[in-house]
């Protein structure tokens, strides 16, 4: 323990390692991703929610229509980090943004990888950055980037 | 190229989070006479209760303990338990047993190791002593007490100890 | 519908790191003086509910250990959310509704600064889709705030006004953490955090707590010779992703209003749990108030954002400013979740 003036601190470590099942509406949705594929599902009203959830948000009724939709996604709000924190997916400065992905009537949230915020704007028609190697996890998608890099 | 064709049905999500923790007044008296050697408590002002180790408050009063008390290292078994199920994080092999202790002096028992006694011969009532470490090896932490012994007193009457259960 | 009146309040002083006392000593002082204020004996009071989080701790049911400051023996009939404050006021005044009990201790605690709080507040996040990505808390403040800047016709200038006035405000209240006089103009030439939020924009990082006494009809009239009568009280929720809900409008905050009944008279005062400045412009136009009302006299969380007291803190400065009669008829708000996903509104009135 550290002691100054007195003062007693002690620093503590708390790990969980959580393996979380997902279930058959959200396990598609990731199986998706590995395959490089973004799947949102149908609801009531006939409108996409992406990314997926199980039962409507309205009325409740179970959902199980799964809809292809993207890849091209626009950006309908966004944040620069200027100084990227350790946990963040990127380590030079990003925006945050939520993107509703063609096809979807809701935004889904992930970094965009754009150089600077002069480049970023609500918007913007951005594609998903795949990772090399997949698993079936958000972050299969490495980040967001302009459509037409 | 995913490896896997067979779908997705659990992701990892570990969680790590990193605390600094300071001892709290109490707690920080209590710790630095743990590295002097000494058991320090505390006396709540209305009931007089003596509470070791201190938390800065009498929980039945809800008012602050303030008056610093001294006790020895030499208390009485209220109630003990025998380990037997081994684990990784124990540092000594099952079975062993650890006990609640009153010292005398204070109102509130606390949770220690007994050794140097066979683990089934530890009783209700059993007088008992704190063993320190080297005292070069004292620190501002409660492991400044190895554990308890048993000492050759005859053990205490239940009256003595019953309304501390 | 019984009456039910907040009778006392008290706080500890926000500070940004409280390094000496542990929650037990932080919280016993300001228990005792919501208790004394409040002329109802502390064994007298039918029932206790406290609002914090085990994530600011590191340990599970670390709010059992500050049971040792409101004296749990013998025992007591007790109860804990893993909330705000405020949300403990409401399981109270539930209680108290239903006939069980005529009084309730209420209080809160949080020490942010033992963890990383951005870290901690990601944990709240869904576990799937956003929790892996790590955003914080005030990276998802500004995804919000630029949605409302871009849809509402206000300015980043608008939104350093109101930094400027909540610290200024707070040189009043002896609680408060940042408190100064600061000028828009200038603020706005510091650079962003996460745009479009600066600095001031954001709360502090604050360890502090609250305590309040809640009291039934007559027993109220008894202690206090000017409760603050809580005339309706609503919280409403939305859905948790992000992206299905309008993050410029908060319309659980409309609904917990409406049902709350702000426009059924006329509003002094508010006092509204909004840790950034954008969100106070949401929650103006959430609850309709009119330009004239004055918001957050006592700085509100821009002042001082102790995590899971700052909307507790809100019931108790509008409650205050009722007591001394200052005021006699105040809005209370407090919010939990990211970017105002949860609200709870109530009408405060003056004896």
């Amino acid at each position: 323990m550290a002691a100054e003036q007195g003062r007693l601190s002690a620093t503590h470590v708390l790990e969980y390692p959580y393996r979380r099942s997902v279930g058959p509406i959200m396990g598609q949705f990731f199986t998706g991703l590995r395959d490089r594929r973004i799947a949102g599902v149908r609801t009531g009203d006939g409108s996409v929610v992406v990314p997926p959830v199980e039962y409507d948000p309205v009325t409740g009724a179970a959902v199980s229509e799964l809809v292809d939709v993207g890849p091209l996604g626009v950006v309908t709000t966004w944040a620069w980090v200027t100084t990227p924190r350790p946990k963040h997916p990127l380590t030079r400065p990003f925006a945050w943004a939520l993107i509703k992905l063609d096809g979807a009537d809701t935004g889904m949230l992930h970094a965009v990888d754009v150089g600077s915020a002069e480049k970023m704007k609500t918007g913007l028609r951005v594609k998903p950055r795949w990772r090399d190697e997949r698993v079936g996890d958000i972050r299969d998608i490495a980040c967001f980037e302009p459509e037409g890099s | 190229m995913s490896e896997s064709t067979k779908p997705v049905t659990a992701i990892k999500a570990p969680v790590h989070l990193e605390f600094s923790y300071t001892a709290g007044r109490a707690s920080t008296r209590f710790l630095h006479g743990m590295a002097e050697g000494k058991i320090l408590g505390q006396r709540c002002p209305e009931c007089g209760k003596v509470y070791v180790p201190p938390r800065g408050s009498c929980t039945i009063c809800a008012v602050p303990t303030e008056a610093e008390v001294e006790v020895t290292g030499k208390g009485t078994v209220t109630t003990f338990c025998i380990v037997r199920i081994p684990s990784d994080s124990l540092s000594i092999d099952p079975p062993f047993t650890c006990a609640h202790i009153l010292l005398d002096g204070a109102d509130l028992p606390f949770f220690a190791l007994i050794q140097e006694c066979p683990f089934d011969e530890v009783r209700m009532g059993m007088r008992v002593e704190a063993v320190w470490v080297p005292k070069e090896e004292l620190g501002p932490t409660f492991e400044s007490i190895k554990y308890f012994r048993p000492i050759d007193e005859p053990d205490a009457a239940f009256e003595s100890y019953k309304e501390h259960l | 519908m019984r009456d039910v009146a907040i009778v006392s309040f008290a706080q500890a002083k926000n500070v940004r790191r409280e390094l000496d006392a542990n929650e037990v000593e932080m919280v016993m002082p300001v228990v005792r003086e919501a208790v004394e204020q409040s002329g109802i004996p502390r064994r007298e009071i039918d029932f206790t509910c406290s609002g914090s989080c085990d994530y600011l701790a590191g340990q599970p049911f670390s709010f059992v250990s500050a049971l040792d400051a409101v004296g749990a023996w013998p025992p007591i009939s007790e109860s804990h959310v893993e909330m705000d404050g405020a949300w403990a006021l409401y399981e109270a005044w539930v209680k108290i509704q239903i006939g069980d009990i005529d009084s309730a201790l209420i209080y809160a605690f949080g020490k942010a600064s033992m963890g990383d709080l951005p870290d901690v507040l990601t944990l709240q996040l869904d576990p799937y889709y956003m929790a892996p990505l790590s955003p914080d808390s005030v990276s998802l403040a500004a995804l919000q705030a630029r949605a409302y800047l871009e849809t509402s016709g206000h300015s980043e200038r608008d939104l350093a006004v109101i930094a400027a006035r909540s610290r200024k405000d707070a040189k009043t209240n002896p609680a408060a953490q940042l408190t100064g006089d600061f000028d828009p103009e200038r603020l706005l030439g510091d650079p962003y955090l996460v745009s479009p939020l600066r600095k001031h924009d954001c709360p502090p990082i604050s360890d502090g707590a609250a305590a309040i006494v809640l009291a039934a009809g007559d027993l109220a009239r008894k202690v206090s010779k000017r409760p603050a009568w809580i005339r309706g009280i609503d919280h409403r929720i939305e859905a948790h992703g992000l992206g299905n809900r309008d993050l410029a409008k908060s319309l659980s905050t409309a609904e917990a209003g409406r049902r709350a009944g702000v426009g059924d008279g006329n509003v002094d005062v508010a006092e509204l749990h909004a840790p950034f400045t954008h969100q106070e412009l949401i929650l103006r136009d959430a609850l309709g108030l009119a330009n004239d009302v004055r918001v957050n006299p006592s700085g509100g969380p821009l002042a001082g954002n102790p995590m899971m007291v700052a909307g507790l803190a809100r019931f108790g400065e509008a409650a205050r400013l009722l007591m001394d009669g200052q005021a006699s008829r105040a809005v209370a708000h407090a919010t939990s979740g990211p970017c105002l996903q949860q609200n709870m509104v109530a009408v405060l009135e003056g004896e």
